[in-house]
């Protein structure tokens, strides 16, 4: 499957999910964000993302909750350290945290979900069957 | 705390469809304010019986194992009002089912008529993910959901 099959499936089932237009599903848009997606359709989404590419998708894979945990270590001051950073790269690694680097405020957080990230997972997942 | 919103399932196919009537009574508490002088169902409590029925036929797809928990309806349409001394039909049929959870097509019909429809997701979750305080109890079915089909599979075997 290609990048852009796999793209083209993504934006299908993100329309059905967040009832969403198929031009307002670009590869930067953020779910929360600019698809107004909430944490009931995440499960929603990968549900349907299941079905669509016929394997097991653990949420806390893709959509991972609580990725620090509190820990002082990752976040201080409302801002994630560097050691946290680290950390979330780790647990996340399909995500692109080039632009978050700069500004890597906590409450920011929720930006790096893009079906960009969506679109890597699968990916990644897809070509290591 | 009653908060049964089907009367009886008239028809139940395991893993593929249910079917359940409510019927409307002035007699019931909600008419009395909603509203005074025009009883109307309210359509979530519409939902709701929708939802009961959908959510049997999902925990009965894994012998009620799993916690099933309502999760998100979308595209919900009403097509008319119904009033006391009808009789809706929820018919719920399946459409999707995982591990994660579950997806049901609910319509509700009333002297054949359509009257609304929607489409359900229920999730199943485990004992860590209920909401604090929340028993591990399969809480979507109170003894008298899975009382009331019991009754139903009685019927079907006569």
């Amino acid at each position: 499957m290609t990048h852009d099959e796999i793209f083209a499936k993504v934006r299908a089932t993100l329309v059905d999910a967040l009832n969403v237009d198929d031009n307002e599903v670009s590869r930067t848009a953020r779910l929360k964000g600019d698809l107004n997606a909430e944490s009931i359709d995440f499960l929603d989404i990968v549900f349907r993302l299941e079905r669509q590419f016929g394997f097991t998708i653990p949420r806390e894979d893709l959509f991972p909750e609580s990725i620090f945990q509190g820990d002082p270590k990752f976040v201080a001051s409302g801002k994630i350290t560097e050691e946290g950073l680290g950390e979330l790269q780790t647990r996340m690694p399909y995500a692109d945290l080039k632009e978050f680097r700069k500004d890597p405020r906590l409450d920011k957080l929720e930006d790096l979900f893009t079906v960009d990230l969506i679109v890597n997972y699968l990916e990644s997942r897809v070509n290591a069957k | 705390m009653r908060w049964t919103w089907i009367d009886r399932f008239v028809a139940f196919e395991p893993r593929k469809s249910a079917v359940a009537v409510k019927n409307l009574s002035l007699a019931e508490d909600h008419f009395a304010d909603h509203f005074p002088g025009v009883p109307t169902m309210p359509a979530p409590l519409i939902l709701e019986g929708l939802a009961q029925t959908g959510g049997i036929l999902v925990g009965h797809a894994n012998n009620f194992e799993k916690n099933v928990v309502l999760a998100k309806m979308s595209g919900a349409k009403f097509y008319r009002e119904t009033f006391p001394g009808e009789q809706l039909t929820y018919t719920a049929t399946l459409i999707d089912l995982n591990d994660t959870g579950a997806r049901v097509n609910g319509t509700v019909h009333s002297s054949g008529a359509l009257v609304a429809e929607v489409e359900i997701m229920f999730a199943h979750v485990s004992p860590a993910q209920l909401p604090p305080g929340m028993p591990d109890a399969k809480f979507v079915f109170s003894g008298e959901l899975a009382y009331l089909l019991k009754l139903a599979e009685a019927a079907t075997k006569t």
